[in-house]
């Protein structure tokens, strides 16, 4: 279970978080939407320690997260941009990862399923950025942790590999972790979400089902439910 | 007239006929004192060896040598001076005299000459002595090859080595000084020579030298004494081919000049000194082919010090080549090689074509505000000296040396 | 000795920079790793600076013992001239992933990196002339002992000059410069203060790098 107790968190004079409360219940995949500077990446680097919230607090199975490192341990994060040391080759980075964190033999495994052997030699400088996000996605994965934080995880991706994710991630909720996914690409989000959570100017408008979306704004299509919510606040 | 030669030979003969007194310590004459009293005019007192626990001996107007055999000990046991002479024509040679105690009141000394002529004082060794060789208004002397030495820590109390006041026509050569206060000290001494000794770890000076004219000091050595060579209210000075070296020390120099006129340097090195030549208040001075080398400050020059020359020396490789106060005073700077100096000799005459500035302006800053010493060898100063050497604005523009030489000059 | 004591601050200061603004996304990647902020820092800090102070070592060292200086009596100096290019190094690149930290902008961060640099080398020095000169009526041998000391660059200057016979010329200045200059008291000083600059970034850093957002 993950809470999020009234938090604040300023840029400068721009706010972003704005007394956010939410509470999230272990299972399921939890979509996280929202226009673009809603706060959306705020939020998933406030989970991971990565933002310190400017009032407060989060609980993860009711342990306050500041200034703690342990329990990163248990999340898998999937930062939006790739970004690698470029000096490195794809295979260097896994075997650093693995001394940062031990306990997997799941990569190989996920290699092969994203096809990334022939680049396992490769400097990740030189690889594109759908190679990238695979080598990102292999990353997050293979340590299988209970909680899993992905942003933007289609970005860049091939159909094929996109439907692997979709399969993947499905597998992963099989296994009761929680995944929290934010993205732009609404038919991802349908197929995919048990949960949607909607963020407006720093504070969540809507938490529940899509259906349950749909309903409230009287819309058959999921992306015109999403469009609804936003031409209401900003007209 | 052939007998009153022979008379007159005889009578001669008799008059210069010297005896010699023997003295050990299983001899008929067993103390240095019992000898001496026993002594008339022209008698030679041999000392053989041993050692001899004497103080206090006094020789008043009695021509004699004393010659030690085999360098015999002679103890003063820390209780004051050992001999104590009045008298002309004598010599004291070969002694090995150690503890002369110190005092606070008197000026206790291993060999004391007062009003005395024609003597020489030579190959003894003095050690442990609190003065060494101490002479008051005498003349005629020669002081040669002997090795003095104590263990000097506080100048208050500590004397000495060579020590000559209101003397004139004296030699002092040879001599090896070392851990005294002062390693020779002239007041009032004139037509003297102080040449080829070694003053070494001298509490004070080296040599020390006050109120003196007409004097020459020559080929001598003064090496790591505490405070240098101080040459202070005299006239008519030579020093010639003397080496200064490693006066390493906060209030050190290789040699204080104060108040000098008319003297003459020539051909002597100054190396390592954390002030090469301290000069202040001195005219006329000629300072020429002389070596300066690794020094703090080459030239220091303070005061009032009118028409001296400096020409035809070499400042190698010291941090200031010259320090100057106040106003150039008619002294000239010519024809002198700079380790520093920069310009080129586009006619090819050994002489550089442009001028070379002694005074850098970090020299300048430093004797305006000595704490700005502080920032010594600092990248900031390295560049105002350069922009200084580019464009004069501070430095004194006719402190310059308009023949600086291309090649080191060799004398 | 300048070499020393002006390009290894400057080398320190833009390699500490560069490092950091480099190895953003690294930083960024180990930051949602199990691992403690300080940490991380901590060792990008000292790789940092530890492969710099040993190039420093290697590049003077090497040559200094294929010269057969090692039995020489300059040994001591250069032992203290490594010493300080070591300290100077981890000063540095201290001050450098400090500034790196408070600057998101890379050129801003660069610049104000050289900028200290700059200032640190020659610009204070200049300042601290100009203020001895100002005050020349006043006694300033303690002033300018308490200025060298919050400069790193001076106090390595002075740290050099101890271990060399020039420093007698320093103490000819005065009774206070004397005891600095002559007595064990200026390099212990000189090497406490030289540890603070070492401290006090690094202490910053770790304080900035804990609440800094990425």
């Amino acid at each position: 279970m993950v809470s999020f107790k009234n938090l604040d968190k300023k840029f400068g004079k721009n706010v972003v978080l704005n007394g956010l409360n939410l509470t999230i219940h272990s299972g399921g995949i939890i979509a996280v939407l929202g226009p673009n500077g809603s706060g959306k990446t705020t939020l998933i680097k406030s989970l991971l320690g990565m933002v310190l919230p400017n009032k407060g607090s989060i609980e993860i199975n009711n342990q306050n997260i500041k200034n703690q490192w342990e329990y990163r341990n248990n999340i898998d994060y999937l930062p939006q941009i790739a970004n690698f040391p470029g000096n490195l080759n794809v295979n260097e980075l896994f075997t650093m990862l693995k001394d940062l964190r031990g306990k997997t033999t799941k990569d190989q495994e996920l290699i092969e399923l994203f096809k990334l052997q022939p680049f396992l030699k490769e400097k990740l400088s030189t690889l594109s950025g759908g190679t990238k996000q695979k080598v990102n996605l292999v990353l997050t994965f293979m340590f299988d942790s209970p909680l899993v934080i992905l942003d933007e995880p289609t970005s860049g991706l091939d159909p094929i590999s996109m439907i692997r994710l979709k399969e993947l991630i499905q597998q992963e909720k099989s296994k009761g972790k929680t995944i929290f996914i934010t993205t732009h690409i609404m038919n991802f989000v349908e197929e995919v979400a048990d949960e949607i959570i909607f963020l407006l100017e720093g504070k969540i408008y809507f938490q529940g089902t899509v259906s349950a979306l749909k309903t409230k704004t009287k819309q058959q299509d999921f992306e015109y439910a999403i469009a609804t919510i936003l031409s209401e606040n900003h007209a | 007239m052939k007998l009153l030669f022979s008379v007159l030979l005889f009578l001669l003969s008799f008059q210069n006929f010297a005896s010699t007194i023997t003295v050990c310590k299983e001899c008929k004459v067993s103390t240095i004192k019992e000898a001496i009293e026993q002594a008339i005019d022209g008698d030679t007192i041999l000392i053989k060896k041993g050692i001899y626990k004497e103080h206090g001996t006094t020789i008043i107007d009695k021509s004699i040598t004393i010659i030690g055999e085999g360098n015999p000990v002679i103890d003063g046991e820390m209780k004051g001076t050992i001999f104590s002479i009045q008298a002309t024509n004598f010599s004291i040679e070969g002694l090995h005299i150690i503890n002369v105690g110190k005092s606070y009141l008197e000026e206790f000394a291993a060999i004391l000459i007062v009003n005395s002529k024609d003597f020489q004082i030579k190959n003894n060794l003095l050690e442990h002595v609190y003065y060494g060789v101490l002479i008051e208004k005498s003349s005629n002397g020669i002081i040669s090859n002997n090795t003095i030495s104590s263990n000097a820590k506080e100048e208050a109390h500590s004397g000495n080595g060579v020590h000559l006041w209101h003397s004139e026509n004296m030699t002092v050569s040879n001599n090896h000084i070392t851990k005294m206060r002062d390693g020779v000290y002239f007041e009032f001494v004139n037509n003297s020579t102080v040449s080829k000794n070694t003053c070494k770890n001298n509490l004070r000076y080296g040599l020390h030298f006050m109120f003196s004219n007409d004097d020459a000091y020559l080929d001598n050595i003064f090496e790591s004494n505490g405070a240098g060579v101080a040459v202070m209210f005299s006239k008519r000075i030579k020093m010639y081919r003397n080496l200064f070296k490693k006066n390493w020390g906060a209030a050190s120099y290789g040699l204080l000049l104060k108040e000098i006129n008319d003297a003459e340097l020539k051909n002597n090195i100054f190396e390592d000194n954390t002030i090469g030549i301290h000069a202040d208040g001195t005219n006329r001075i000629l300072f020429t082919e002389n070596d300066f080398l690794n020094n703090g400050y080459a030239i220091k020059v303070l005061g009032a010090c009118y028409n001296n020359t400096f020409s035809k020396n070499n400042f190698l490789s010291n941090s200031f080549d010259l320090a100057y106060s106040g106003n150039i005073n008619e002294n000239v700077f010519d024809q002198n090689y700079w380790s520093s100096y920069t310009g080129y000799d586009l006619d090819k005459n050994g002489i550089g074509d442009v001028p070379y500035r002694p005074v850098k302006l970090f020299s300048y800053l430093v004797n305006k505000t000595p704490e700005a010493i502080i920032l010594l060898r600092s990248l900031f100063i390295d560049i105002i000296d350069f922009s200084e050497k580019v464009s004069p604005i501070f430095t004194p523009a006719d402190l310059v040396d308009s023949n600086p030489q291309m090649k080191k000059i060799l004398w | 000795m300048n070499v020393i004591i002006i390009l290894v601050p400057l080398i320190g200061t833009i390699f500490g920079v560069m490092y950091y603004y480099n190895s953003k996304e690294f930083t960024e990647l180990l930051l949602a790793q199990p691992i403690k902020r300080s940490s991380i820092f901590l060792g990008q800090y000292l790789g940092v600076a530890i492969s710099l102070s040993l190039s420093l070592v290697l590049g003077l060292g090497i040559p200094f013992v294929t010269y057969g200086l090692f039995e020489s009596a300059i040994i001591w100096n250069f032992f203290s001239l490594l010493t300080t290019g070591v300290f100077l190094t981890f000063i540095f690149t201290a001050l450098a992933f400090n500034i790196a930290l408070s600057n998101e902008n890379k050129i801003k961060g660069f610049s104000y990196a050289i900028l200290l640099w700059l200032f640190l080398a020659v610009i204070y020095d200049g300042l601290f002339l100009l203020s001895l000169m100002y005050f020349q009526n006043y006694p300033l041998d303690k002033f300018s002992l308490i200025a060298t000391m919050f400069n790193p660059i001076d106090l390595s200057r002075i740290l050099i000059l101890l271990q060399l016979d020039i420093a007698a010329l320093l103490g000819y200045t005065g009774a206070v410069f004397k005891q600095f200059f002559g007595t064990s008291l200026g390099f212990i000083m000189a090497m406490a203060m030289l540890g603070f600059w070492v401290v006090l970034p690094v202490a910053r850093m770790l304080f900035v790098a804990k609440r800094k957002d990425f």
